[in-house]
């Protein structure tokens, strides 16, 4: 009997197998990866492409060749005629660059009385040792009939040869350094007097039509004060119109309308918003053209939808569990907000401000509008001075034709990329850190 | 002997006024109706709760029973499209008369969600939210007090004495909707409105924030929502059953049990719709 019911205990025979497409399935599977795999490589490939030629044209920007030079504070050539003590303007209007082509032509043992080899040192030494030379003797008058060593900027076209920029190939009268000058770089570079250093010029000098002596100083002053501006107006604007938009108003025809054209206005051109600045902040209010203020309140304009956007998004995120926690409590709604739905939402309103206060940093279109395409020198002391940003120093750039400013171009867009991503990374950090799940 | 007797006499005069205290109507609904913009979700609802009771709301999904019980503290307010008709009393005062103040209203009125939902704050200031808001303690001593004896009553303080600045998210599932119902209890209401509370309980869970439930019955008015009949029957002393907006029966729990009027209120307790 027992064997009989073991006997019926067979294993069910193998049904034929239906054909319901799995190959395909799986097929159509691999070849969508395939896709992703594929757009993926192509946009780091672009990426990579774009760092790479940005750096390798820029990274030299960062570094600034010097000629260091005993300078003769020579009395005779600072103040001929000894009057320095009643009139002051002597020692401002003094022939400085002379004396470093002075020290040059010690250096190079070149006979001074000997005009055709002075002449071809012309070029040689930035103009800037004027600027130079007389801040060292404005702050030290005593320094006048003494020798200093002091660091004279090489010229542009000097600089970009040192830095092999300028190719030797090209036969002398195409090329802007002579075959002499080149010779007299060699050995001045031989003897170390001549020599690459950090250049810490580039981020403290301002507008200046000599390359070596450019840089993004006021462009980052006034980036700086646009991004305060920016964070001071939008911020609580923002979040305090989100926040009646998403927790106070009653959802009508009305906040539709004004949710629509917060969507629209996100996707504004920025140019527009620098007409809108220009038409009413400086010819209707009357504000200063060029100056920071202005652009600070441009920028707003432009990142407030952003912001809201962004806030009414983290609003919406936090979990109607914890309104009702908190008005089944009695909390007014007041102090719902507050007290519970503010906290929680803090750190996607913080990310949303950061990413809108990043693509505001990098906006140049409006600020072109508003005049802030200016050739400022001096830092400016407050919002309403004229001063540049970021950007448009890199589009300033970009329009001249020596060599030595494309290079500062690239090495502004480094500054500005490594600023940008500093901002994204804290965003990401910040959403991390105090992301909660539910 | 004579003292004996007077203290049955006392007994007596208690119980007397216990069985009259449990006829107190502490809320009371009066053909109340309730849209959801052009949907009616409830039909001229007319149900007591009494005082010092355990009043559940039964009824299939979807029949209303929810709805009724955020009427109660008036969390339907925060439903833009909701409309309240009729009228809802609590000590005989409309609570929809234009003179009450929500807020006060619902600090009389606590309320316990169907998940429980603790602030992502310390087991301490969850508790302590409530009387902060409200100015019920004058200082941080009397603060205390009213967080321990709110955790006493809710029967966590046991376990979460040594963990009161540890987040009340931490908590498990059945400790945090006992730490909504101290919450609750922290602000002195005098009914507490429980909308499934153990839904998302275990049963070991639910067990005990039943047991408390009765417990609470003592200084409180309950109203529950649930969908297990054996919930109702073991917790409640007054059932009302809902059916699609309608309030189809309400009486004794004991009576609804074993020999309900209405035929819907039998085939639903026995299982047979809903």
């Amino acid at each position: 009997m027992t064997d009989i019911s073991l006997d019926t205990l067979t294993t069910s025979a193998a049904r034929p197998r239906r054909d319901i497409g799995i190959k395909k399935r799986y097929a159509a599977e691999r070849r969508f990866r395939l896709y992703g795999v594929l757009a993926i490589a192509v946009g780091l490939a672009f990426l990579g492409v774009m760092l790479t030629s940005i750096i390798s044209k820029g990274y030299t920007a960062f570094w600034q060749t010097t000629v260091t030079l005993a300078i003769n504070f020579d009395e005779k050539v600072i103040d001929p005629s000894n009057k320095r003590a009643t009139d002051p303007n002597v020692l401002i209007t003094a022939n400085y660059p002379k004396l470093a082509e002075a020290a040059l032509i010690e250096k190079l043992g070149i006979d001074p009385n000997d005009k055709a080899e002075v002449r071809k040192l012309k070029g040689f030494l930035s103009d800037s040792s004027r600027v130079q030379l007389r801040a060292i003797v404005a702050a030290d008058p005593s320094v006048i009939g003494t020798t200093r060593n002091v660091d004279i900027l090489a010229a542009a076209n000097m600089d970009s040869a040192f830095k092999g920029q300028i190719d030797l190939e090209v036969p002398e009268s195409r090329r802007k350094v002579s075959d002499q000058q080149v010779e007299w770089m060699n050995k001045l570079k031989a003897e170390g007097v001549m020599a690459e250093h950090f250049n810490t010029g580039l981020f403290s000098y301002g507008a200046s039509s000599r390359p070596e002596t450019s840089g993004v100083g006021v462009a980052l002053i006034g980036s700086f004060y646009m991004m305060v501006i920016v964070l001071l107006l939008a911020l609580p604007i923002g979040v305090a119109a989100s926040i009646y938009l998403e927790e106070f108003a009653k959802k009508s025809r009305f906040t539709d309308l004004i949710e629509v054209n917060i969507n629209n206005l996100a996707a504004v051109p920025s140019i527009v918003f620098g007409l809108l600045g220009l038409a009413v902040f400086i010819n209707f209010l009357g504000l200063p053209r060029s100056a920071s203020f202005v652009g600070g309140l441009v920028l707003t304009l432009m990142t407030l939808p952003t912001i809201i956007i962004a806030t009414r998004a983290a609003l919406a995120a936090v979990p109607p569990s914890i309104r009702s926690a908190a008005l089944g409590l009695g909390a007014s709604k007041m102090q719902m907000v507050f007290q519970h739905i503010l906290p929680l939402a803090a750190p996607g309103i913080l990310t949303g401000t950061i990413i809108g206060l990043a693509r505001a940093l990098g906006e140049t279109a409006p600020l072109l509008l508003i005049g802030m395409v200016a050739f400022v020198a001096d830092y400016p002391k407050t919002p309403f001075d004229p001063a540049t940003a970021l950007p448009v120093q890199i589009y300033m750039w970009a329009n001249e034709a020596e060599r030595a400013f494309v290079e500062r171009m690239s090495g502004a867009i480094i500054i500005l990329l490594i600023f940008l991503m500093a901002m994204n990374i804290v965003a990401i950090v910040l959403r991390r850190r105090f992301e909660r799940r539910w | 002997m004579n003292i004996m007797t007077e203290k049955s006499l006392d007994d007596a005069v208690n119980a007397e006024m216990n069985a009259r205290s449990n006829e107190i109507i502490k809320m009371r609904g009066d053909k109340v109706t309730v849209h959801y913009g052009d949907k009616q979700a409830l039909f001229g609802v007319d149900l007591d709760v009494r005082q010092n009771q355990v009043t559940a709301l039964i009824g299939p999904s979807g029949c209303g029973k929810s709805t009724f019980l955020r009427c109660l503290n008036r969390m339907n307010d925060t439903i833009d499209s909701a409309s309240v008709g009729g009228k809802i009393t609590l000590d005989n005062e409309d609570i929809y008369d234009p003179k009450i103040d929500v807020v006060e209203l619902r600090a009389r009125v606590g309320m316990v969600f169907q998940k429980p939902n603790p602030f992502p704050k310390s087991i301490y200031e969850n508790v302590a939210y409530g009387p902060r808001i409200h100015g019920l303690a004058k200082n941080k001593a009397e603060l205390d007090i009213i967080v321990e004896k709110s955790l006493q009553k809710a029967a966590l303080w046991n376990e979460a004495k040594d963990r009161l600045n540890e987040p009340g998210t931490g908590l498990s599932g059945g400790q945090q909707q006992r730490l909504c119902i101290a919450r609750a209890i922290a602000v002195s209401p005098e009914v507490i409105l429980m909308d499934e509370p153990c839904s998302a309980l275990d049963p070991i869970a639910t067990a005990k924030v039943e047991e408390l439930i009765d417990e609470l019955r003592e200084n409180y008015t309950i109203v529950i929502v649930t969908h297990s009949m054996q919930q109702a029957a073991r917790v409640s002393q007054r059932t009302a059953m809902f059916h699609l907006g309608y309030l189809v029966e309400e009486g004794a729990t004991d009576k609804m049990f074993t020999n309900p009027d209405d035929k819907r209120t039998q085939d639903y307790i026995t299982g047979r719709f809903g």
